[in-house]
């Protein structure tokens, strides 16, 4: 982003369309609770998209990928017509993903748009049209919200000593024809090499890794119908995180956060491959780092004991 | 000149003479190996068409087998039995008995998306993976993936109240894969998980389970996509030759 358009991102984040999604309603919850708890503290203000719908996940395209573009631009739809909203933030990997999706399949492609446009007429609700509203990413909410500068400033509670591997997985940077303000130079997010959860949490303090694996799949979209495959996907992340010394995955998906604490048990269990390093979300580090209590960003509702990792660096 | 492909060349088509003199030259064992002829003649030609017919194949036909997708494959580094290059020749060329050897792998692509990142042509092959698995099912060579089931369980719940709840997803893609529930591994998920879980959330994740959560007003959307999913059925059915469901 030029110097200008990201004065204009800081104004128009400010307050956003809030769009959690249905993993962050269930085991994702801690990552929904982080995130307001963060807005909050960070002086950002979330209005929930009402009655919204499920995005399609991973599953509905399989089925047909135009309904995937429907119920997703439904959403976009309520935001962009009934909150008059400019901007709609979805932290949920997936979510964001289908969203941006949508998006694109609606700037591009007619026949997207003709079903679209049938399937709505027909559910008596406007038709969304592309370029109404801006899709974000929990990340850049922060990142062009705030910035590294006064996200430092308001750090009360360092994170310094605690080694992170940055987790951001398949959907937030492929395919990256979805995402086209990325790759777009300083200042943008690289579709190859994300950066964005490290320049966070660098400025709450924390040290990163050189963790080769930040977009590895963690075969999420398979968890439980081909548990095996994910298992030593998942395993690999583990792995890799550990030799490169880190204590915790910092992570940003819901589906991948879960991904990697269940399977993180099933290899212990099925293949006998202990693995000790914790998950916890970007926005509960964060949260950490500005002073809110481990309860308050939900760090209990983890599968994996992240309370072990804070307390052993003083940081809980 | 098409390319050459080692995993056309079986154990079973390599011939090897222990003992064999050829105008007096002993070539005995190694010296002798060679592939027996193969003659294919049962070609598909409507292979690429009808999965170019069903959603995520349709630009399959500009593939020019770089390979790129094969080298990036998530689940290749797992099983290198596990080859979208390959298949995409197989279905482009309408070598559908050799496509039929890897039937039962195919459904496991992850939708990591790394194939269609790193393809210079937009063949999209992740789209390209779930069209080949869907065109297998349809046309009966495979039962129902525990994929496609995940899929259909996950889908049904979207379509009917617009939202989902992950224990009845995974309750229900259990029963329809005939799988007991009580897996070791999620027993001991759901311990770790109970012993420090706030007492306010397990009640709200507990009346989730019994009361679906759904969206307002949600019927006329999911008349309106019921009608279009059937209507894509039968596109479907139509372009891949098959009676209409019911039909005999």
């Amino acid at each position: 982003m030029s110097g200008s358009d990201v004065k204009d991102a800081k104004a128009r984040y400010r307050r956003v369309a809030y769009y959690p999604g249905c993993a962050l309603e269930g085991t994702g919850h801690a990552y929904n609770r982080s995130t307001k708890a963060v807005g909050k503290a960070l002086g950002l203000k979330l209005d929930e998209v009402p009655n919204w719908n499920c995005c399609g996940a991973m599953e509905v395209k399989n089925v047909d990928p135009k309904i995937q573009t429907y119920l997703s631009s439904r959403v976009l739809s309520i935001a962009a017509n009934e909150m008059h909203a400019s901007v709609v933030m979805a932290p949920c990997n997936g979510c964001y993903h289908n969203l941006k999706k949508a998006e694109y399949d609606l700037a591009k492609d007619e026949s997207s748009r003709e079903v679209v446009g049938r399937i709505s007429e027909k559910a008596g609700h406007a038709t969304y049209q592309a370029g109404q509203v801006e899709t974000i990413h929990a990340l850049d909410w922060i990142k062009h919200g705030i910035g590294e500068g006064a996200l430092r400033e308001r750090v009360s509670n360092s994170l310094k000593g605690l080694k992170v591997a940055n987790y951001y997985g398949c959907m937030y940077t492929r395919p990256r024809h979805i995402f086209p303000e990325k790759d777009k130079g300083p200042g943008t997010e690289s579709t190859s090499q994300p950066h964005f959860m490290d320049d966070l949490l660098e400025a709450a303090g924390a040290t990163n890794v050189d963790f080769p694996l930040k977009t590895a799949c963690c075969g999420g979209a398979h968890t439980l119908s081909d548990s095996d495959t994910s298992t030593k996907l998942v395993l690999n992340i583990l792995r890799a995180a550990e030799a490169a010394g880190a204590d915790v995955i910092a992570t940003e998906c819901p589906t991948c956060h879960s991904g990697l604490e269940m399977h993180q048990v099933r290899a212990e269990k099925v293949l006998g491959e202990k693995t000790s390093v914790k998950m916890l979300y970007f926005t509960q580090l964060l949260g950490i780092a500005l002073g809110l209590s481990p309860r308050n960003v939900g760090v209990q509702e983890n599968v994996s004991d992240g309370l072990e990792a804070l307390k052993e660096k003083g940081l809980a | 000149m098409p390319i050459h492909e080692k995993s056309l060349i079986r154990p079973e088509n390599i011939k090897t003479q222990d003992k064999l003199v050829l105008e007096g030259i002993d070539v005995s064992g190694h010296w002798s190996t060679f592939i027996e002829t193969r003659v294919v003649s049962d070609y598909n030609e409507r292979l690429q068409d009808e999965i170019a017919a069903l959603p995520g194949g349709e630009y399959i036909h500009r593939c020019w087998q770089c390979g790129s997708c094969t080298n990036s494959c998530t689940v290749n580094a797992v099983n290198p039995d596990f080859n979208p290059r390959y298949w995409i020749y197989l279905i482009r060329v309408g070598m559908e008995s050799e496509l039929l050897r890897d039937k039962d792998i195919i459904w496991q692509c992850v939708s990591c998306n790394k194939c269609t990142y790193a393809c210079p042509r937009d063949v999209f092959p992740e789209g390209v993976m779930k069209a080949t698995a869907h065109w297998l099912e349809l046309k009966g060579h495979t039962p129902k993936s525990r994929s496609t089931m995940f899929d259909e369980e996950f889908s049904e719940q979207v379509i009917a109240t617009g939202k989902i709840e992950e224990g009845r997803i995974i309750r229900g893609f259990f029963a329809r894969s005939a799988q007991p529930l009580r897996q070791e591994w999620l027993i001991e998920m759901g311990k770790r998980l109970a012993r420090k879980l706030p007492i306010k959330l397990g009640m709200l994740m507990g009346i989730a389970a019994l009361i679906r959560p759904r969206t307002r007003g949600w019927g006329r959307s999911r008349d309106a996509i019921a009608s279009y999913v059937g209507e894509q059925e039968q596109r479907q059915r139509k372009a891949l030759n098959l009676p209409e469901p019911g039909a005999k």
